[in-house]
């Protein structure tokens, strides 16, 4: 099953595990997530279900195609990592 | 007197009490944390923070304990089907506002017959309620609609913001909030309909055939009086304005000193003719008039104005006291501001004199007292 990995800068806010779901997609597996954890689900997703403006999630190394559906496939040994977006600064 | 007064910054929430006889910090909580709001609801004690968190979003903190303990609970969000529906355009700009909680901007408990319940303003400008202490909110629709049909704009913010919610004492079902753009809106009926109530307002930065429209009124903070509900103040961008007959009609109160322009407004709750600003050069510079930090005071009803600076800094402070960020406790003799660059006063007598607290805190968003 695909492993899940939230950022650091998420933990002190909310506890957010690595995890091992299920799910063919970036959607289904965040959504097996949010579902044992439903407050980690408006961390990272928007009020449309959307990728947060400024967050961003590396699919095996690939940063996420479809911010809006997360429709990108995954694999069974996916690793997915939901990161900040940040840039310099 | 108050015994707590707590302050929400842009990196974290500071809890101020009367220590050997001054006021000091006694708490900081959350440090590093953008809050945009604190609210203490009288009915159950409970304290609320809103959270703006950039990356993570806006989120919602309770405390049952005067801040000792927090819990997080749900934040406010924009239904499926409002997400989904098409988009509404700022007039002014036609830019699209996306239906997504930018920022909580208002949050205030409902009224004494109304244990648990909470009105909470958003950017853009939603209005949502829950009647679990914010366990689960709910979008108004009507007074969405309302939005759509009037167009609400941007103010100072892109997206059109709810920032000030006022509960008629005599009636929980009586609700009037404050749009910065959109004018001042008041339901009757627990919000299942709203009419505008902004009529006689003036912006001035307006053509002068849209310059009484009462729809496109930036008001940039509105309060009620709780002794004589029919009485609200509102700090408006073009100045202050007064209604002695709920919300039904302003007249513009045109002679505070030194500035009308301003963010804040408090009025006495036992006495409406007594209300207080925090003027500043108008309209985009926004500091102190000549580098002097000073509060207006009315006593009359905003016929005259005294300018108080007792206890506050004279000469190149650039201090800017934004809307949530005066306030005023339920005796009406305390009162406390703090400033965008990170000062903080307390005043016991009506703001005749003032205690500096701190000059060192960070941006001041929100100041509030526990009751």
């Amino acid at each position: 099953m695909p492993r899940v990995v939230f950022t650091a800068n998420l933990q002190r806010h909310i506890a957010v595990p690595p995890t091992i779901v299920n799910g063919k997609t970036a959607r289904e597996v965040l959504d097996n997530v949010f579902l044992a954890n439903p407050l980690a689900r408006g961390y990272v997703l928007d009020d449309g279900h959307s990728l947060r403006k400024h967050m961003v999630i590396f699919v095996d190394g690939e940063p996420l195609q479809d911010r809006t559906h997360l429709s990108d496939p995954v694999d069974d040994d996916s690793e997915i990592y939901v990161m900040q977006a940040l840039s310099g600064g | 007197m108050s015994r707590q007064i707590f302050v929400a910054t842009r990196k974290g929430l500071f809890t101020i009490t009367k220590q050997s006889g001054h006021w000091a910090i006694r708490n900081a909580a959350f440090l590093g944390d953008n809050l945009s709001l604190v609210s203490f609801d009288p009915g159950d004690g409970t304290l609320y923070a809103a959270f703006n968190h950039g990356h993570f979003g806006c989120k919602l903190q309770r405390s049952d304990d005067d801040g000792k303990t927090w819990q997080e609970i749900p934040a406010p969000v924009y239904p499926a089907d409002i997400v989904e529906s098409p988009p509404m355009i700022d007039d002014f700009r036609k830019v699209s506002i996306p239906w997504s909680v930018q920022l909580i901007w208002a949050l205030e408990p409902g009224g004494a017959d109304q244990k648990g319940t909470l009105w909470l303003g958003t950017i853009p400008g939603g209005l949502f309620r829950s009647e679990n202490r914010g366990e689960s909110w709910e979008l108004n629709r009507p007074l969405l609609e309302k939005q759509r049909e009037s167009k609400w704009t941007g103010g100072g913010y892109d997206y059109p913001g709810l920032h000030s919610i006022c509960v008629d004492p005599r009636d929980s079902n009586c609700v009037t909030v404050a749009v910065s753009t959109g004018g001042v809106w008041q339901t009757r009926d627990g919000g299942q309909s709203w009419h505008v109530s902004s009529h006689g307002m003036r912006a001035d930065f307006l053509p002068p055939d849209q310059a009484y429209n009462p729809v496109m009124q930036d008001a940039h903070c509105m309060v009620q009086c709780a002794a004589n509900p029919d009485h609200f103040w509102v700090q408006h961008h073009n100045g202050v304005f007064r209604s002695v007959d709920h919300a039904q009609s302003w007249q513009e109160v045109t002679h505070v000193q030194p500035s009308v322009f301003g963010f804040a407004i408090a009025v006495h709750p036992g006495n409406s003719n007594i209300a207080w600003t925090v003027p500043a050069v108008k309209d985009e510079k926004r500091y102190p008039v000549d580098g002097n930090v000073v509060v207006a005071r009315t006593k009359d009803g905003g016929k005259s104005f005294e300018v108080l600076t007792h206890g506050l800094p004279q000469g190149h402070a650039y201090d800017l006291t934004y809307r949530h960020s005066l306030a005023i406790d339920s005796t009406g003799d305390l009162l406390a501001f703090g400033s965008t660059t990170g000062s903080l006063w307390v005043s016991e007598d009506q703001g005749t004199t003032w205690q500096n607290v701190s000059s060192h805190l960070p941006p001041i968003h929100c100041v509030r007292f526990d009751r």
